[in-house]
Order: C-alpha cells, then structure tokens, then sequence
C-alpha cells in the first residue's frame, strides 16, 4: 500500500472505531461463547458439557418441528415482505404532497408505532376477537360469514400481516425521508419530457429511493426471522402451532426447556438461513439499486 | 412527488384539496380506530368494555380511571427513568452512527467493504443468540442494577442506524466533500461542516427512533433492572397489567397516557422531515 492509501485506511478505521469497539465486546465475544455452548449440552443449573455436533445432527434431522417453522416462517415473510413494501412506499407517496394539515395526517399514519407492544397486542385481541371483535362485526356488516381469526389455524398468519400493515406508519418514516431527498429538478426535467406519473414514479423516483427500499426489504428478510413479541404475547404458537414461528420455538428451548445449548444450535441454524436470504438479495441490488454518488452496493 | 405543480385556479386548486383531505380522512380511519377505542376504553368502567356493537363514546365517561391508573404506580418517578435513559441513548447513538456511517461511505479504503459486510452480518445474528454471554459480560462488570447496561452500548453504534445513515449519506453527491478538501478540509471538518448538516433529515429520523425504541423498551429493562425504583414505564405498563388482571380499562388508561408523549414528540419532530428538500443540497 502506499502512503495516501494506509492514510485513508486510517482513517476510515478511525470514523468506524466506535463501532469496531462495540463490535468486539458485545457481539464477537457473546457470539463466540454461543457458538461454544451450541456444541454443549447446557441446561443452566449444571456447568456445559460438550456433545460436539449432536445439538445440531438432533436439530437437522431427528426434530420434527424444525422443518415445519423454518417453512411456516419463509412462507410467512413471502407474505409479509411485499405486502409491507407496496403500502409503505404508497403511504409515503399519499403523505409527501404539501397540503395543509399534512403533519396530521403523517402522526396518524406512525400512531400505531408508538403504541406500546403489550397494549397494541391486547387491542388486536379485541379487534380479531371472534365474538365481539371489530372485525367479525364489520364483516357481519357487510353480510360476509364471520372468520375465526387468531383462532383458526388458517387465518392465524394473515392474521399477524393485517396487524403488521397496521403498523407500516414505521417504514413509511423512512420511505417518506427518502422522498423528501428527491431533488425537485428531476421532476421538473421529466415534466418537461411530458412524462406521464407513472413514467416519474417508474424512472425518478423508484430508482432515487431504491437504497431505502433495499434498506427495508433487508431488514424486512431479517425481522420475520425473528419475528417474536407479537406470536409471545397473542397466540403462544397457537392455534395447532399455525404461528409456532423460528423465534418463538427457540425461545421455548431457551427459557422453557431450559435447553440451552440446544437453543444456541438453533440461533446459529437461524443465523445462517437470514444469512443466505440477506445475500440473495444483496445479489440482485446490483440490478435494481441506484445510487446517486455512483457507488455501488 | 409534484406537490407543487402550478398554481391552478383557486376555485379548483379547493377542490382537489377537498378531495385529498377527504381521501386522507378515509385512510387515517385504519390506524386510528384500534387506538380511538384504547382511549375509549380507558373511559369506561369494567362492565362497558366488550359489549357488542362496540360503544365508542363511554356513557358516563369515568375520567377517575386516569387518576385510578397512573396512581397504582410511580408513574412520575417511572417517567423520569425512563426519560434519563432516552436522552442518553439519542446522544450516544446519533454521535457514533453518523461518525461510523461516514467511515463506510465517504471515504474509499481498502478493507472498507470487508468491514461493512461484517456489520451488516450482525444485524442477521438472532438477539436470543447473544442474550446470555452479554448478560454474563453484564454481571462481570458489575453493571447489573443500573442504567449501564441500557446506555453505554449507544456510544459504540448500532447496525442498524449505521446501515441507514450510510444509504442516506451515498445519496449525497460526492463532489461536494471533493470541493471541501480542495479547500483543505480534514476528513473530520468534511463530517461535521457538510454531510451531518445536510443529513439533518437523517439524524433526526435516528434520534426519532432510539427515542421511541428506548421509550418503548420492555426487554431490556425487564432483564437489567432489578430495584423497582428504576423502572420505566413499559415495564411499569407491564407490572400494572399483571398485578390488576383484566382490568381493561386502567390497563388502557395507562397506555394512553405512555403512547400520547411519542405522539407529540413525533408530532413536532417530523417537520424536520418536511424541511428535509434541504437534504440533497443540490436543488438545481
């Protein structure tokens, strides 16, 4: 390397070092002593013993519920990902035109993110409630047969998705300070090319806020993986284990079962699937990613 | 968006703004009825809670039911807590993102990338993974019982805000920080002089955040502190909820009262995000 390049070296090592600090002592560390329990059978009150791979061969093949989660929870993020990207993106665009009273509409729209876990999750129960929910009485409305919701096995999972929607005021923050960063002239260029709305959405501002999309749909891959609160508080897998996702069974193991090293062994099964998710679509960016400093990836 | 596209006709330009306020009123219904019956619910007495079809406008409202809920915990004490470890974590965690973020985006070194695959490779690690050795890390040093726990690990970063300063920091044209060291601008001067001020959309979106997530914590506190009189409210939300049972109606009062602060907070911060067209620098 010569000189100007060790200096940048330097450098950058230098504006990231609070975070290569933090790095080493709250992740590489912990991380580390996991990896080691996952190799041991460790259930709290007795000191690990080591087991070598057993954890991880019981897990693979002798432990019929993993199969069924690892599906149950990719099919629920297939569900989840687009559904929460379409109405993110559509909110911001509602909520970035300049009308009075904007700023309202905008705290309406992000009010289900400040709720509370515990009593957003107590309103759905009332809201999906069969008898005396909301939504039966909605659909009663409408003359439609009321659904079981939360109880039926095959709405369980849609179920979480409406109550996920409800709360897409989250992402939409960041979509909406995406928006605000497209810089007027481009707009005013394709104006003048005549560009119809959709052509402008298609070819300004898709590829203008395409990072945070990316951002979202990365963090989207990895947060159903771990999705976790709402399946603990409402449904405890429930019902004939229709929402037993990942997250919620590796806690049982953990907290429950008190099967520690077993538990280990699924995080670090659970690391590598989001691991594998995340650089696929890593991969693709390249193709739908733009980036105005002309950086890549 | 074209927010603003020529200044039509007043008698018009009314109407399609009619027309959007009503659209925007039809949307905003979604969010907030589940809350509209939070703050409902926290008006009636226990035998209005569930009766069907949902009574909306509690006859007689029981206002008591706030006094009744926020005087069964410390709420003020609770509050102050809670506040404490907010500001704490918003200072800590906006300073070391964006300093750590720059790293990752305005400056080309080699090893750059190998390092920011690393950090990303974090944000996939499942938290349950590390619970236990941190908690264990926690003990040794004797920070179990404090507010350390919740605080310190702010100043050292986090994935995720560092993942989304550095997207919103490549958006900003590169021949501006080149401009800057032309004039003889350290890396450091580049920083603080021209991306945080153009980031300050950014910024504020991460200090939002942390607010929120430390407001909101339940987690966190619930494992690190043990006396109750350092609680925080999410948890003292939680102690009330287990200690009153069903009682729906102080259970909501409590919550609304947690909730309305963020609303507020959120309310006035998010003008930041309209100034926002700031951003880019580089209108025309």
């Amino acid at each position: 390397m010569t000189r100007p390049e060790r200096r940048k070296v330097a450098q950058g090592l230098g504006f990231i070092s609070p975070w290569l600090i933090g790095f080493l002592i709250f992740t590489a560390y912990p991380v580390a002593a996991s990896l080691y329990y996952s190799l041991t059978d460790y259930r709290i009150l007795r000191p690990p013993h080591w087991v070598g791979l057993a954890n991880y061969a019981t897990l693979l093949t002798g432990d019929e519920y993993f199969w069924r989660y690892a599906v149950a929870n990719t099919a629920f993020m297939f569900l989840e990902l687009p559904a929460s990207v379409v109405m993110g993106v559509s909110l911001a665009m509602l909520l970035n035109r300049k009308l009075r009273g904007m700023s309202l509409y905008r705290t309406l729209f992000y009010l289900p993110s400040v709720v509370p876990t515990v009593a957003a999750s107590m309103l759905w129960l009332w809201v999906l409630n069969p008898q005396y929910g909301l939504a039966n009485g909605m659909l009663e409305k409408l003359h439609a047969a009321p659904l079981g919701w939360l109880t039926d096995p095959r709405w369980s999972k849609p179920s979480f998705i409406i109550m996920d929607l409800w709360g897409v005021g989250g992402g939409m923050v960041i979509y909406l300070a995406a928006l605000q960063g497209v810089p007027e002239h481009l707009y005013e260029a394709a104006l003048l090319d005549g560009a119809s709305p959709w052509a402008r959405f298609r070819n300004v501002t898709l590829p203008m806020i395409s990072p945070v999309v990316f951002y979202n749909v990365v963090l989207g891959v990895i947060g159903t993986f771990q999705y976790f609160t709402q399946t603990y508080i409402m449904t405890r897998g429930g019902p004939e284990l229709s929402t037993l996702f990942y997250a919620l069974y590796l806690f049982q193991n953990a907290f429950e079962y008190f099967r520690m090293g077993y538990a280990c062994a699924m995080a670090w099964v659970l690391f590598v699937i989001t691991l594998g998710a995340t650089l696929v679509v890593f991969r693709s960016s390249a193709k739908w990613v733009y980036y105005e400093s002309g950086e890549r990836g | 968006m074209i927010a603003t596209k020529k200044q039509g006709k007043g008698a018009s330009s009314a109407a399609r703004a009619a027309l959007w306020h009503l659209l925007m009123v039809a949307l905003a219904i979604v969010p907030l009825l589940p809350f509209i019956w939070m703050v409902s619910t926290s008006l009636k007495v226990e035998s209005q809670v569930f009766t069907v079809p949902p009574q909306w406008i509690p006859r007689p409202a029981r206002w008591a039911n706030y006094p009744d809920a926020l005087s069964s915990f410390p709420f003020l004490r609770y509050t102050a807590n809670t506040l404490v470890i907010c500001l704490i974590s918003v200072v800590g965690t906006t300073l070391s993102c964006s300093l750590v973020a720059y790293g990752f985006s305005r400056i080309q070194w080699r090893g750059r990338d190998t390092f920011f695959i690393v950090m990303l490779a974090t944000l996939m690690l499942p938290a349950q993974a590390t619970m236990l050795p941190v908690f264990l890390l926690f003990r040794w040093l004797h920070w179990i019982g404090t507010i350390k726990p919740l605080t310190v690990p702010a100043f050292f970063g986090s994935a995720f805000f560092i993942f989304l300063l550095r997207q919103f920091f490549l958006t900003i044209p590169q021949e501006l920080s080149d401009a800057a060291r032309i004039d003889g601008c350290s890396e450091l001067g580049i920083f603080s002089r021209v991306i945080l001020p153009l980031a300050r959309p950014a910024l504020a979106t991460v200090a939002l955040f942390t607010f929120i997530g430390g407001w909101l914590d339940y987690l966190g506190p619930l494992i690190y502190l043990h006396d109750e009189s350092q609680y925080t409210l999410a948890l003292g939300l939680q102690a009330f909820l287990g200690r009153h049972g069903a009682e729906w109606n102080l259970l909501m009062a409590a919550s609304t009262v947690v909730t309305v602060p963020l609303l507020v907070v959120f309310f006035l911060a998010q003008g930041t995000f309209v100034k926002g067209i700031a951003l880019t620098g580089i209108k025309g």
